[in-house]
């Protein structure tokens, strides 16, 4: 027996060492960072390794890691809603490009109440993660939902265990709309919560949410999509309540001006305009400038260059907003400009582009 | 008399002592790989913490602030969110621990022993994840919609306790993660101390039933004194299972950076910090910090299970020295 | 009769029927675990979960990636830390009896064996992972490797303390040098013993999850390049169960499923193996 046992084991060795050693079919990338992006950027790779041959392997562990890990170079891009200011970006030698724009929304576990049937502001929403307002029938609730049947039960409010973008653009605008928040919490990708309890990425969120009756949370819209859960509408810098759609995430992106910001270093949150949704912001790729393996840059170049081309519809599907044309071919130029080998030539080329 | 000898060349000789040397060798060399192990895994955890214990010093161990943001760093709500946990679960594990030892050494008929001995040494081998993944579907929901809502009525209100029981019922927290590890534990401490138990020699047992001891009296009175510095030891390896446990936890602990008194609030221990914020952490104090939290936790886990071995050992001398 | 007699049997009584009770306390915990892992996975387990990758948010996917991935860690820890171990082991059964070195690593090691396993996740990020530059499935492997290596010396060291010594005067008498004694004598003795020990170590990390979520990460492609991040089914469980969508829920479960069944039988098959071994040395 024992002799059937070690020719057993001596081929499943041999097999193993076939197997680790084979060579790879398919080119492999490596992202990680904000969980923000990755419904749209999943469903991307999944269509483009049908079209390229080319395997993109995104961990979403939040815009905190996607930083870090580019930083460290232990992947090839790295994705963060959280954009970098052009003294980190000089700094680490990285390069940045907003690839999809999308909106964080507030969810609630409210049984019985539709989504977008709740009503709240900037100011109230800061007051509940203050933990200054602690039941759903909280008269500041109540005042903006007449008619509607609020709960007395205690609000849980759900936040990021994590680094994320995701807390940068929620804290941005809540800094931006009550200045005791500003002053108590502020605005970063990971920051000290009075109360609640923390999920891991926008995942742990909805699912933290769905489960805990009386929570509120935040999540960018694709994920309050996918999962059918009950948002809220807000009032946005108007004065008016918008339910958050990509009509509304459009109307934000409508002013923004990315050609005239250094770095593409642009927050789109509480911007004016009737139809706007105050909680929007972009996602960010990050890359660096200077790269000593070209091909690999290429790759990753190319995979969002076909983003870019033919990604609009997957995006919208899932309520992202793409970038505009304009801006793209902005982008574009910048990836020629600045990101170079180590011989100093330009690592990408119009004859990259692939039909 | 024609003796026979067997002619072994010299060089035959000398290679069978080189084999011998080397072979021993050999093994010494593997056998301190360990001790190298060891010393290196406390100096990487040492140089990684360097910056922040250098930057804090011995206030970072009571310090109970955690904010990237201002980059002020404190361990001391993990370390509590740990202790807090495995303290909870340590309440749970050790009656019933004792319990089950107890049921299988004395009164469960000595058919059923194996089997259920072995039903209780599964426990122990299913994945902590499992435990986890059971924790936030199953029993969370059980804790919000039934457990807690009951133990906040009947003792919320009451002294000294009812603090313990404030808060919103989620289902999530301090004592859901404590009960869990505490269920993670029980086969840990239950085989321990059935393998202490059954060391305790016949004729003292025998000795007390033939003055007309009970079963009960007899595991009271001579079993458990008899053996009393092993089952500690068994108490505090469980003790160092569950000071380091992550999977079990992280599902459930909530993952808030707060001190609360409540055991229905979330909280943190240091290996579920670890967790969800190592491959996230952005700035060196921060990684500092979360590579000195380990450094924590292994001395912390270091102590328990060296002083666990200690009491094991002496028992087993003991024991040794009887027989 | 004396209320003092009644009182001793009815302490008696209540406190025995309570390690009863505390037994079925255990057990209950036990079956209800099971149950739902069986219930909650069974569903998801067809052809689909060992043939597809896993699934972008949302849709219909496998487990084939994590499951090879898991193997592929498993195996190459298995191959490392096993001679290792084997040969710690036989120093400390065979060449250290009254040395104090020996006292000194037989301590450690069980030290090591009870070690948090993020520690270790920890450690080899440090050793490795900065060192590469980039996560691998060869730094899983290892940090599993350091996990299986305590357990393996234990058992080695138990088993061939079990081999009785007058097998090994036997073959000293017939001149066998030491070596030839230990590897062609006591390790066949020890044979089962020390594959049970082997099995247990693997048992053991074919759950664990901590130390390799910063070492060999995930992948949600087909891998198995060593070099690159690997996916595995633990950290998928985890990715996975912590989502809000049901395909994924579903999905964690299946593999827990995989998981448990593949830790138990590992269990089982070594607890008849140790019998066995047991039985042969007496």
């Amino acid at each position: 027996m024992y002799k059937q046992l070690k020719q057993a084991a001596i081929a499943s060795v041999v097999a193993l060492g076939f197997i680790a050693g084979s060579t790879q079919a398919t080119t492999l990338m490596n992202g990680a960072g904000s969980t923000f992006v990755y419904p749209i950027l999943a469903k991307w790779a999944d269509t483009y390794k049908t079209k390229a041959n080319m395997s993109v392997n995104y961990q979403s562990i939040g815009s905190g890691g996607g930083i870090k890990q580019i930083k460290a170079k232990t992947v090839d891009f790295g994705a963060s809603d959280k954009p970098l200011n052009t003294k980190e970006l000089d700094e680490s030698g990285l390069l940045q490009f907003p690839v999809v724009m999308g909106g964080v929304v507030p969810v609630a576990n409210l049984p019985g109440i539709k989504p977008g049937e709740l009503k709240l502001t900037g100011p109230v929403l800061a007051d509940i993660y203050l933990g200054k307002i602690k039941t759903w029938d909280d008269a500041a609730i109540a005042k903006l939902n007449p008619g509607v049947k609020l709960p007395s039960e205690k609000i849980a409010a759900v936040s990021r265990a994590d680094g994320s973008g995701t807390t940068y653009i929620f804290t941005h605008y809540l800094s931006k709309v009550s200045p005791e928040f500003k002053e108590k919490i502020g605005n970063n990708t990971s920051v000290s919560w009075p109360t609640g309890v923390s999920g891991k990425g926008n995942e742990g969120v909805a699912s933290y949410v769905q489960r805990i009756k009386g929570a509120i949370g935040y999540v960018e819209y694709a994920y309050a999509l996918q999962n059918k859960m009950t948002y809220a509408q807000l009032q946005n810098k108007a004065g008016k309540f918008v339910s958050p759609d990509s009509t509304s995430f459009q109307a934000a992106a409508a002013s923004a001006d990315w050609a005239h910001t250094p770095g593409f270093d642009l927050m789109l949150t509480d911007q004016a305009g009737a139809g706007s949704w105050p909680i929007t912001g972009a996602t960010f790729i990050l890359v660096h400038k200077n790269q000593d393996k070209p091909e690999n840059a290429q790759h990753v170049l190319q995979f969002f260059d076909w983003a870019y081309r033919h990604g609009d519809k997957l995006a919208e599907q899932l309520d992202y907003v793409p970038m505009p044309a304009a801006v793209v071919k902005l982008v574009e130029e910048t990836w020629k400009k600045e990101i170079k080998d180590t011989g100093g030539k330009a690592v990408w080329t119009e004859a990259l582009i692939q039909k | 008399m024609k003796t026979i000898q067997a002619h072994i060349s010299d060089s035959k000789i000398r290679r069978q002592r080189l084999m011998d040397k080397s072979f021993q060798g050999a093994t010494t060399l593997f056998a301190g790989f360990v001790f190298v192990l060891l010393v290196s895994i406390i100096i990487s955890l040492f140089i990684g913490g360097w910056q922040a214990l250098s930057t804090f010093g011995p206030a970072f161990l009571v310090t109970d602030e955690w904010n990237p943001v201002t980059e002020k760093f404190g361990a001391l709500v993990p370390i509590y969110g740990t202790l807090v946990s495995s303290l909870i679960a340590l309440l749970i594990a050790v009656p019933i621990g004792f319990g089950i030892a107890v049921f299988l050494t004395e009164v469960a008929p000595h058919w059923m022993r194996r089997p259920v001995g072995t039903a209780i040494e599964l426990l122990a081998a299913i994945p902590s994840i499992i435990y986890g993944m059971w924790g936030l579907f199953v029993f969370a929901p059980v804790m919000a919609n039934h457990v807690q809502p009951w133990l906040q009525n009947h003792f919320g209100e009451v002294a000294v306790i009812g603090p313990l029981f404030q808060g919103a019922p989620l289902g999530i927290g301090m004592l859901p993660a404590g009960i869990i590890l505490g269920i993670m534990i029980i086969p840990f401490i239950a085989a321990i101390m059935r393998d202490v138990f059954v060391t305790t020699p016949q004729f003292l047992k025998e000795s007390a039933y033939a003055m007309g001891a009970t079963t009960w009296e007899v595991v009271w009175h001579v079993v458990l004194p008899y053996t009393r510095v092993g089952a500690i030891g068994g108490i505090f390896l469980g003790l160092g299972r569950a000071l380091g446990e992550t999977m079990a936890i992280t599902f459930i602990i909530g993952n808030a950076h707060r001190l609360n008194i409540s055991l229905f609030e979330p909280g943190n221990s240091i290996s579920s910090t670890l967790a969800n914020e190592f491959t996230e952490a952005v700035g060196s104090v921060h990684t500092s910090s979360l590579v000195a939290l380990g450094l924590v936790l292994f001395m912390i886990t270091f102590v328990v299970l060296a002083l666990a071995k200690l009491m094991l050992i002496s028992l087993q001398s003991r024991d040794q020295r009887r027989r | 009769m004396d209320w003092r007699y009644l009182r001793r049997r009815t302490l008696n009584i209540v406190n025995l029927s309570g390690s009863v009770l505390a037994t079925l306390f255990g057990l209950v915990w036990l079956f209800w675990i099971l149950w739902v892992t069986f219930s909650a996975g069974f569903s998801a387990i067809d052809w689909n979960l060992f043939t597809q990758d896993t699934p972008p948010p949302g849709g219909q996917g496998g487990l084939a990636n994590a499951i090879v991935g898991s193997l592929m860690m498993v195996g190459i820890a298995t191959l490392i830390g096993t001679p290792i171990g084997i040969l710690a082991g036989t120093y400390l059964a065979e060449f250290g009896n009254n040395k104090f070195m020996a006292g000194v690593i037989r301590f450690i090691n069980d030290i090591l064996l009870s070690a948090p396993s993020i520690i270790i996740g920890l450690f080899i990020y440090e050793l490795v992972v900065v060192r590469i530059g980039h996560f691998s499935g060869l730094a899983g492997a290892l940090a599993l490797s350091i996990i299986l290596l305590p357990v393996v010396i234990r058992t080695t060291e138990e088993m061939l303390r079990l081999v009785p010594n007058t097998l090994r005067e036997a073959a000293l008498a017939l001149g066998a040098p030491r070596w030839k004694v230990i590897t062609l004598v006591a390790y066949r003795a020890a044979l089962s013993g020390i594959l049970t020990g082997v099995l247990l170590a693997i048992a053991r990390i074919a759950g664990e999850t901590a130390p390799l979520l910063f070492t060999a990460l995930n992948n949600q492609f087909w891998s198995t390049d060593l070099n690159q991040p690997m996916a595995n089914l633990p950290v998928v469980i985890f990715q996975f169960a912590m989502s809000p969508y049901p395909e994924w829920q579903t999905l964690a479960w299946a593999g827990s499923l995989l998981i448990t069944l593949s830790v138990l039988a590992l269990s089982i098959v070594a607890r008849i193996l140790l019998r066995k071994a047991k039985m042969e040395s007496q």
